[in-house]
């Protein structure tokens, strides 16, 4: 219950900051707010509309009450309500970055574990070269190299149809598809973007899973159970994998703004039409109402994931039963 | 801390970083033609790498479509993303010094309100505050070292406290206010260059992540400006020509997966020995 109300807290003051962060940026809000076509008694309309001409303290507490309402105010660029354009948007991107999230950790997880197993050896020093490339690598760059290769690429050295993938969009423009089609376009256009993500996340996952793995191994039980026989098989699925499960659900929590970061890009450069996408576009709009809307989600979203990484820890630490 | 000897490692990425600034500032000065301006573009534009152009001058990388040379260009580009990077960074982990060791060393409300206004703004994710902060100011280069500035420095903030606190609580600090030091000297003399290790480390991590956030709003249009080069806008340039002249896409692209690596290995290796696992974050990627 603590922890529930420091996260409402820790919430009420983003949404306090993002607030203030608009009214910190220089210049008239309105003036950023009104379209450039439109007069100055509009423009003096819209400030009353929009409540601009109240006292700050009061703006403050409009602003306020309509969050807590969820009521984030209008979109400037389609007129519709900012709560349902994201939420239009928002399936994209938790589908998008959820399961990019799963793929990372199944790819991930495993990499560390053999890592750490094979510690100081060939394999070990391979995959933590191959890791810290691709972490150093910005996501936008090697979608582009990715789209190069397996887009144009694969078009002109008449690579197999299977490799041939789409650089754009979610679906195959122009063309009605039903069911499994549907599903198998939609795979087809996920995998480029995926591979990205998940090969971003499983660099970063894979380090600290060898890292808590090399700690485990590290331990005197593990030593006690192979002394007394424990296959290795045993010792990592029962052992080890139990052991650092507690790291790997906060590592869950800690992982997912590298993900909305990671998907802010991948959004924008394959045209899916998720919430990294929205907020760019929006940004380049001035569409701030979207742009607010977007960040205080964003921010509930890692508040919430940390809460329950928080929440959850004491139910899966191993020693609970000791 | 005393000297510290260097690694193979860090020497390696040390010797690399100050070569790439050393080219940055030379090679633009020994441009023939000015790398900002735009000559006759039919017959310069996008020359492939290592080729002689219509003029005879010769292109170590190429041209980018407007004919301009892509390795002066990119020298310059490493300019001004290598000085926002250390900048930036340099300047947060100031920022964040000074508020963990405040916080710590008052105590009370300015800690409270500190480290709540240092998580808030950590629960958000660094990209998104950063779209956020690049929109509400004119995009350019003073708005990305402030904004790089202000969503960077709560991470240090917190290392530092945490740090101070526990520098703190050691008898040679009594020691010192028993002996009549006035507060404000023990915590400059004797916490802070105690608790700063780790604070060095994070610093060294950020550069490499903030050089990746510069390039990321660059190539997204909200950073650096073009004319005025930079890593991540001549990687959006080339985008469209991927296909044509995938030169001026990699080009950069290497250029900054160098770069970030050589931060990266330096701070890694750095904080191994220095920090422990106390300095690992995840770090927000771009």
């Amino acid at each position: 219950m603590r922890r529930f109300g420091a996260a409402l807290l820790l919430l009420w003051l983003v949404v306090t900051i993002t607030f203030a962060l608009v009214r910190l940026a220089p210049g008239d809000p309105s003036a950023l707010l009104v379209p450039p076509t439109a007069s100055a008694a509009d423009a003096a309309r819209l400030r009353a509309e929009l409540g601009l001409d109240r006292p700050l303290a009061m703006q403050y507490a409009h602003w306020m009450a309509g969050v807590l309402r969820g009521n984030l105010g209008e979109s400037f660029a389609t007129r519709r309500p900012v709560a349902g354009v994201l939420l239009d948007a928002l399936p994209v991107s938790v589908g998008l970055g959820g399961t990019a999230l799963i793929i990372t950790f199944l790819i991930g997880v495993p990499l560390g574990i053999m890592q750490a197993a094979r510690r100081g050896r060939f394999l070990d020093h391979a995959l933590t070269t191959i890791a810290t490339l691709v972490y150093a690598a910005p996501s936008y760059w090697l979608a582009l190299a990715l789209v190069a290769v397996f887009t144009y690429g694969a078009a002109t050295w008449g690579l197999p149809p299977g490799l041939r993938l789409p650089a754009f969009g979610m679906q195959s423009p122009g063309v009605e598809l039903h069911d499994a089609a549907r599903l198998m376009d939609l795979a087809r256009h996920a995998v480029l973007p995926l591979t990205i993500l998940a090969a971003i996340g499983a660099a970063g996952v894979a380090r600290y899973a060898r890292t808590s793995v090399a700690d485990v191994l590290s331990q005197e039980w593990v030593r006690t159970a192979r002394a007394k026989g424990v296959s290795p098989r045993r010792v990592y699925l029962h052992h080890v994998l139990a052991n650092i499960l507690p790291a790997m659900v906060v590592l869950f929590a800690l992982s997912l703004p590298g993900v909305i970061a990671g998907s802010i890009f991948v959004e924008s450069v394959f045209a899916w039409p998720g919430m990294g996408r929205l907020m760019v576009s929006a940004i380049s709009a001035r569409d701030y109402p979207v742009v607010l809307g977007a960040t205080i989600w964003y921010a509930a979203l890692v508040i919430f994931a940390n809460l329950g990484a928080d929440l959850a820890l004491p139910f899966l630490d191993p020693r609970r039963d000791v | 801390m005393g000297r510290i000897a260097l690694t193979r490692v860090e020497c390696v990425c040390l010797a690399a970083l100050v070569l790439l600034a050393l080219l940055t500032i030379i090679v633009p000065l020994l441009a023939r033609r000015d790398p900002l301006a735009i000559g006759d573009v039919l017959s310069l534009r996008l020359v492939p790498p290592f080729a002689t152009d219509s003029r005879g001058d010769f292109h170590l990388l190429g041209t980018d479509r407007f004919g301009r040379d892509l390795f002066v260009r990119m020298m310059l580009a490493g300019r001004l993303s290598l000085a926002v990077g250390v900048i930036g960074s340099i300047a947060a982990a100031a920022v964040g010094t000074l508020v963990g060791a405040i916080a710590a060393w008052q105590g009370g409300i300015t800690d409270g309100m500190s480290m709540a206004i240092a998580d808030a703004l950590l629960a958000i994710p660094r990209l998104v505050l950063l779209l956020v902060c690049a929109a509400l100011w004119q995009p350019g280069l003073t708005t990305v070292v402030v904004v790089l500035i202000a969503t960077g420095w709560m991470g240090v903030a917190r290392l530092v406290r945490g740090e101070v606190l526990g520098v703190r609580a050691q008898p040679y600090v009594d020691a010192a206010t028993a002996l009549g030091a006035r507060p404000r000297r023990v915590l400059l003399r004797h916490a802070l260059p105690n608790a700063l290790g780790p604070a060095i480390v994070a610093t060294t991590l950020g550069v490499g992540n903030a050089i990746l956030l510069e390039s990321g709003l660059s190539f997204l249009g909200l950073g650096i400006q073009p004319p005025q080069p930079s890593w991540g806008n001549m990687i959006a340039g080339g985008r469209d020509l991927i296909v044509a002249a995938p030169w001026v896409a990699i080009a950069p692209g290497v250029a900054l997966i160098a770069t970030v690596l050589a931060c990266t290995l330096l701070g890694d290796s750095l904080r191994d020995r220095l920090a422990g696992e106390s300095g690992a974050t995840l770090r927000d990627r771009a």
